[in-house]
Formats: structure tokens, C-alpha cells, sequence
């Protein structure tokens, strides 16, 4: 008979031996993902992470100047809020009101497609609200440069309708422009990311609502829009982070003053060389969306928690 | 009787919401196809005061510059498909099927291309590759376009991997297969249609790009992009507009396709 120790023993040599044979493999594993990997993770840390890092030292690297030597400073950053102060607010605000606008017009559109109760309605809507989806930026801020015009063919429908006279017209070829071809262009993305969480709800709590006798209106704003409310938060840092990085609806729409940073940024480069300013400026840039994406997500996620508050 | 006539509001309620949507969403797209057909048109027409196709010719012509923007946006795009696809399947075979430490932190490593706003990068690569002078070359570009897509081709090769019935490959090992048969006759042809879903992901943002081309790309690679940009502050609407509608074409294509090439248990394996 066996001792229990000798047992042990066995089986202890046993699991140790697996337990090499394991390591092994695993090393091997391990190599070969390595090799697997290193030509994708290459290519982001050279052609992103480094320029990355070309940035925040450009932001805060201060060249010789006369008899001073070259050092660090927020100088650039004091010439940036000097120059451009006034479209660092503007370009939170614009963004911000813009990302809001989508968000809320694509609950309305996502709650209707999940609790709509008339087929045909639903079905257009669905059909409807996808054009957009994969347009390009610099597509879509061409066609809202001709439809938004004051000769444009929204103020010659309004008129044509008798909704408006000729003298009443006005062109939306700024500020509003840029809202309006920001929400139309990211709409679509984001009613398809949240449409999608919603139609993957569990429907009981609905149905339990609604046999309670809770409107439509009340169920998607205290059932079901809170189980989606991480969902809707990514999709839009992500349409945050979107139209803070493109160049060419700005350019093209809203070209007077104040206007977004992203067009400051091109400006200081292609006609001063200024990188110092310009990277200053993108380095605010990735501020304010750091600041977004923090409060959406924190807020998102600790209401997805299921915070008894 | 009275409860037809009560449902009416509704009914007319409904149509004119859904009608305001398709002139926000229709009304620009028009526009967009009345000025590539335009030969004339300012104010106060409310309509082109001449339709015509003089502009296509314009464009197209040799000197418009057209063909060979689209040489160029077609060749970087394939291009970038081509190298995205060469970085993003071993990479994704890695992420899917052998066991790696840190495996969230590189799959989010992937993801900062698109999390931070990309334009103060691009500066700074269009300043490092003009020492390397890369800058004007279609390398260039090709490098900037798979490194902003590759998120997405990583992401989507690891999921359509993930999603390759792992007992099929056990299969093909039991009846003497090699690891290296086993992947290219079994495991690549049934991930296929996930990396075709990334490869026309990939494509279409590269030739739908604007802001890299235009930092990278200067002065000697114009993309189609770039004409229209460029035709379009020049005032030129038709130009602007015609160029416009060669980039819809597939968007619009893809958008109507999308859920034919993604299937749902790929995308319901997506970023995990």
C-alpha cells in the first residue's frame, strides 16, 4: 500500500512535468505570437505613436532664440490661447453641441425603431436613416455647401412650397453649417450602434412596463435607455473624437471667424511653419476630447453599473 | 367611422415627420446630382437654368485631371488594402487563437489611431516623412491609410477568426495536416468573408481620406478627394460635384451590401 505522501509525490512530479511541457509550449506560443504580431504593432508605434510623441514635444519644446537657449516652456500654448482663444471655445462648444444634438435625435430615432408600433413607419425609418452612414466627410460638406446655401436647394424648396418668400432667405453657410453637416454625417453611426444595444435588450422589462400601463416616451427614457446608456456614451466620444479631426468641413463651410481649431492648425502650418503653435493647439485638442470621453464614459459606465441612486 | 378618422392625425403626423427626414437626409445628395448635371444655374433659378454633361467631359479629359486622381486613389487604396491585410491576418490569428499576456492592452493599442483626433499627428508625420522623403510619394500615403485602418482590420480578422469552428481545424490536424496546411486550407477560407468584410472597410476609407492625403500627399499625389477639394474652393460646383459623385458610388454600394459581408456572429465577436 501506498503511502498518501508517495501519492502525493507522484502526482506532484506528474503535474510538475505538465506543468514544464505547458511552460514550454506557452513559450513557444508566446514567441510565436510575438512574431505574429510585431509587423502590425510595428507600423502603429512608427507611424502613430511616434509622431504622437513628435507632438507633445513640439507643444512644449522652445527653439533657441537669440542669445536663449533652446528649453521647455508653455509658450506656445500662451500664444496659442493669445491667437486662438477665442476658437478653443468656439470648437468645444460647436463640438459639443453637436455631439448632444446627435446623441439626442439618435435616441429618438433608435427608441422609434425598437418600440414603434406602426410597421410601415418603422420600416421607412429604417430605411431611411442609414444614406448617410459610409459618405465621406468631405462629401458630405460639399453637398450641404450647395443645399445649405442661400441660393441652395433647401431655402429654393422652402420657397418653391410657399414656406418662405425670396427676401426671407438666409444662407447657413456657417456655424449652423457645420452643426448641421457634423449631425447628419455621425446621425447614422450612432442610431446604428444604439438601435443595435436596444433591439439586444431584454423585451420582458418593456412588456412589463408597458402592461403597467407606461407610454412609449417613459419607457425609452427610464427602462430602456439606461440599459443603453454605455452604448450611446462610446458612440459618441467616438463622433467626438470624429469631428474634432476633420479638416474638411470647417474649411469648406465655416469659413469665416471664429472658427475650429483643426483649421488653425493647418493655417499655422501650411502658411507659417509654425509647428510649436500647432502642436500646441493639437495637444489641446486631445485635452478637450480626454475631458469628453472621461465624462461620458465614467458617467455612461456608472449608470450601467447599476448605481442604486 | 370615428375611429378611422382618429387615427388619421397620427397617420399624417408620421408622414410628415418621416418626409421632413428624407428632404434633411435626400436634399443634399440632390443637390449634389443637380450641379454634376448643371451646365448653368444661379440666382434666383430655383432649378439649373441648363442641364448637360459638358463638365463630365471636362473632368474627364486629360487635362481634368480626374483619371488620373482615380489612378492614383485606386492604386493607394489597393495598396493599403494589400499591406493592411498582410499586417492585420497574422496579427489577428495571434489575437484569436494563442493565449497572450496583455492581450486588452494590445488590442486597445490598435484602437489609438482612432481614439485621439488625428490631425496633429498627421502634421507631425507629414514633418518626419518629409525628411525621409516620403512626403509627395504613394508610399507615403499608403502607410499613413493602413495605420488609421488597421483597427479595423485587426479587429475584424481577429473576430472572423475567433468565429472559425476551432474542431474543424482539430480535424484537419488528426488526419495529418500541418499547422501551416491547416490554416491556409481551412481556417483562412472559412475566416474569408470576415477579411473581405475588412478588406472593402479598408478600401473605402482610404479612398474616402482626406486630411493624412493632404498633409502626406503633397504636392505630387492628388486623390480624388483632393480634386474635389480642390475644385470645390475654386468654386467650381460641377467639378466639385461630379468628382463627388465617383466617391458615392461605392459608400452608398457598401452601405446597402454592409450586412451581406459582416455577418452577425462576427460583429457580435468584435473588439473582444
Amino acid at each position: 500500500m501506498s503511502s498518501p505522501t508517495e501519492a502525493t509525490a507522484g502526482t506532484a512530479e506528474a503535474s510538475a512535468s505538465a506543468v514544464r511541457v505547458f511552460a514550454a509550449t506557452a513559450w513557444r506560443e508566446h514567441g510565436l505570437a510575438a512574431l505574429l504580431l510585431a509587423p502590425a504593432l510595428l507600423c502603429v508605434l512608427l507611424f502613430f505613436v511616434y509622431p504622437l510623441g513628435h507632438a507633445v514635444v513640439g507643444a512644449f519644446a522652445i527653439p533657441a532664440a537669440g542669445d536663449a537657449p533652446p528649453g521647455w516652456g508653455l509658450g506656445h500654448f500662451a500664444r496659442a490661447f493669445d491667437l486662438y482663444g477665442t476658437d478653443i471655445v468656439f470648437t468645444g462648444v460647436l463640438v459639443s453641441s453637436s455631439v448632444l444634438l446627435t446623441g439626442v435625435l439618435a435616441v429618438v430615432i433608435a427608441g422609434y425603431l425598437t418600440l414603434g408600433e406602426t410597421p410601415w413607419a418603422v420600416a421607412t425609418l429604417r430605411w431611411l436613416y442609414r444614406w448617410p452612414l459610409f459618405i465621406p466627410f468631405i462629401v458630405a460638406a460639399q453637398m450641404m455647401r450647395s443645399f445649405l446655401a442661400k441660393n441652395g436647394l433647401m431655402n429654393n424648396t422652402l420657397v418653391g412650397l410657399g414656406v418662405l418668400e425670396p427676401i426671407q432667405t438666409i444662407g447657413f453657410l456657417d456655424w449652423r453649417g457645420v452643426v448641421a453637416t457634423f449631425v447628419w454625417k455621425q446621425l447614422p453611426f450612432v442610431t446604428l450602434l444604439v438601435a443595435g444595444a436596444m433591439a439586444a435588450l431584454d423585451r420582458s422589462t418593456v412588456e412589463a412596463a408597458r402592461n403597467l400601463g407606461a407610454g412609449r416616451l417613459r419607457i425609452l427614457l427610464e427602462i430602456v435607455l439606461p440599459q443603453v446608456k454605455r452604448t450611446l456614451a462610446v458612440a459618441l466620444v467616438l463622433s467626438f473624437v470624429t469631428m474634432m479631426s476633420v479638416l474638411s468641413v470647417p474649411v469648406m463651410i465655416n469659413a469665416g471667424s471664429p472658427t475650429l481649431i483643426t483649421v488653425d492648425m493647418a493655417y499655422r502650418i501650411n502658411a507659417h511653419g509654425d509647428y510649436g503653435v500647432a502642436n500646441a493647439l493639437g495637444i489641446i485638442s486631445y485635452l478637450m476630447t480626454g475631458l469628453v470621453a472621461w465624462i461620458y464614459l465614467k458617467h455612461g459606465i456608472r449608470q450601467h453599473g447599476g448605481d442604486p441612486r | 367611422m370615428t375611429a378611422a378618422l382618429s387615427r388619421l392625425p397620427g397617420w399624417v403626423l408620421r408622414g410628415l415627420i418621416l418626409g421632413l427626414l428624407a428632404f434633411a437626409i435626400f436634399g443634399p445628395l440632390v443637390n449634389l446630382g443637380l450641379w454634376a448635371v448643371t451646365e448653368k444655374w444661379y440666382f434666383p433659378a430655383k432649378l439649373p437654368m441648363q442641364y448637360g454633361f459638358a463638365f463630365w467631359e471636362r473632368v474627364f479629359s486629360p487635362r481634368g485631371g480626374a483619371m488620373q486622381s482615380l489612378a492614383n486613389s485606386l492604386l493607394i487604396a489597393a495598396s493599403t488594402v494589400a499591406l493592411s491585410l498582410a499586417l492585420s491576418i497574422p496579427a489577428g490569428y495571434a489575437l484569436a487563437r494563442l493565449r497572450l499576456p496583455m492581450r486588452t492592452a494590445i488590442m486597445l493599442l490598435f484602437l489609438l489611431p482612432q481614439a485621439f483626433p488625428n490631425l496633429p499627428v498627421y502634421m507631425n508625420i507629414a514633418a518626419i516623412f518629409y525628411r525621409l522623403e516620403l512626403n509627395g510619394t504613394i508610399l507615403g500615403v499608403v502607410l499613413v491609410h493602413t495605420v488609421h485602418g488597421l483597427v479595423l482590420s485587426v479587429w475584424i480578422a481577429a473576430a472572423a477568426f475567433a468565429a472559425v469552428d476551432r474542431s474543424l481545424e482539430e480535424a484537419a490536424r488528426n488526419i495529418g495536416a500541418g499547422p501551416l496546411r491547416t490554416f491556409a486550407t481551412v481556417t483562412l477560407p472559412l475566416a474569408a468573408p470576415g477579411l473581405m468584410a475588412s478588406a472593402i472597410f479598408v478600401f473605402l476609407e482610404s479612398l474616402d481620406e482626406f486630411t493624412g492625403t493632404y498633409f502626406v500627399g503633397v504636392p505630387d499625389v492628388t486623390t480624388l478627394p483632393l480634386l474635389m477639394f480642390n475644385a470645390s474652393m475654386g468654386g467650381n460646383y460641377q467639378v466639385a460635384a461630379i468628382t463627388a459623385l465617383i466617391l458615392l458610388v461605392p459608400s452608398i454600394g457598401f452601405m446597402l451590401f454592409v450586412e451581406r459581408f459582416l455577418k452577425a456572429e462576427v460583429l457580435s465577436k468584435m473588439g473582444s
